[in-house]
């Protein structure tokens, strides 16, 4: 633990709110999990992105979420393994055309849940959905259930796996929104990865937390979730769509 | 003359015991460093630790905690001559060696890494 020094105070000073004179409630930086400390129901962790920063050339989300998570592909577009897919859309009346990053929307009431018939699909306290791959027997029920087209199935002998994303053949995965990295106070790779090309279209955040730059947001400016009407209530968040 | 050929039978047999067992038994990679748990326990009750852990992990988050397969494959895990990390599931190495010998198949390693993500710990040459 590092003492708080007159210099940081002052430097902190640009995000933190004055509550009277005198009186500074510094935000919270995100901090890595006490070990042997369970997630918390406190938290709701989700995504706020701005489409309207998303080139549709741009792969670096999708390209950082396969370094981190070490997904491998047979160029096989239509069973690869991925975790975010990049989805053109284009409004026919106006021309309108967006690029949108779509994830694991890590819903409330996650379809995929529900319909899993071992409970290896499951949602943390925290909001984050994720398989549990050693009770996972590929059935691909979730697959069918998830709306969002979110989930994927390793059909292939996996080899060269990344130590924080364990996965093998006959199993059914997905964004796990970088728990290992939220769990050590880290954002998920891809919005670091969008912030280092300068556009960083995608805001990673704590939802259940009212003082937090996503939670703010959301509450100022509009924004969308992609098939609300379904009541799946997603925690990934879209602007300009 | 009778006890002569019976003691250089008994000594044939005893040598050529020693030869198998030498043979059978296998021979395991040290690793560097202490084991979280004491060596007789981890023989014995490794795998209910780790099936234990694994659930407390992922399905509460609970991270840092006393076992982890992924420590044990951090210091499990030799440099081969190649500097490169060797699987801890290949032939002769610290996973396999015994579970071969024991005949008990490892399903950890279809989805497991079996080298660490960064440089080993143990510098010990195999292979």
């Amino acid at each position: 633990m590092t003492e708080t020094t007159r210099r940081d105070l002052l430097k902190g000073a640009a995000g933190a709110v004055v509550l009277a004179p005198g009186l500074t409630l510094i935000a919270a930086k995100a901090q890595a999990r006490a070990p042997g400390s369970a997630a918390s129901a406190a938290n709701r962790f989700g995504l706020l992105i701005d489409t309207g920063k998303c080139d549709s050339g741009c792969t670096a989300c999708v390209d950082a979420c396969k370094t981190e998570m070490g997904l491998t592909g047979h160029d096989r577009p239509a069973t690869d393994v991925q975790y975010i897919r990049k989805v053109n859309v284009k409004d026919p009346a106006t021309g309108a055309a967006h690029s949108v990053p779509v994830m694991c929307q890590h819903c409330a009431k996650p379809p995929c849940v529900d319909v899993c018939p071992t409970g290896a699909s499951m949602k943390r306290a925290d909001g984050i959905v994720l398989v549990d791959r050693h009770i996972c027997i590929g059935c691909r029920y979730c697959m069918m259930a998830c709306p969002y087209k979110a989930r994927s199935f390793a059909h292939e002998d996996q080899t060269n796996q990344r130590e924080a994303n364990p996965r093998g053949k006959g199993c059914v995965e997905a964004c796990t929104l970088c728990a290992h990295r939220i769990d050590a106070g880290a954002k998920p790779a891809c919005v670091e990865a969008c912030a280092a090309t300068g556009k960083a279209a995608i805001l990673f955040g704590d939802l259940a937390d009212p003082n937090s730059e996503l939670s703010r947001r959301v509450a100022a400016e509009a924004s969308t979730r992609i098939r609300a009407d379904l009541g799946t209530g997603p925690a990934v968040r879209y602007q300009g769509i | 003359m009778r006890a002569w050929v019976l003691s250089l039978l008994m000594g044939l047999v005893w040598l050529t015991g020693q030869a198998w067992a030498g043979d059978i038994s296998p021979v395991i990679p040290k690793a560097q460093g202490a084991c979280v748990d004491e060596p007789q326990a981890m023989r014995r009750h490794h795998f209910d630790y780790l099936k234990h852990q694994r659930d407390d992990t992922l399905r509460s988050g609970i991270r840092g905690a006393k076992y982890s397969l992924k420590e044990c494959v951090s210091c499990h895990a030799l440099r081969g001559h190649d500097g490169k990390a060797v699987p801890v599931n290949a032939e002769g190495q610290f996973c396999q060696s015994c579970h071969s010998y024991a005949a008990v198949s490892i399903d950890c390693f279809t989805c497991h890494a079996t080298v660490p993500d960064k440089a080993p710990k143990t510098a010990g040459v195999t292979q």
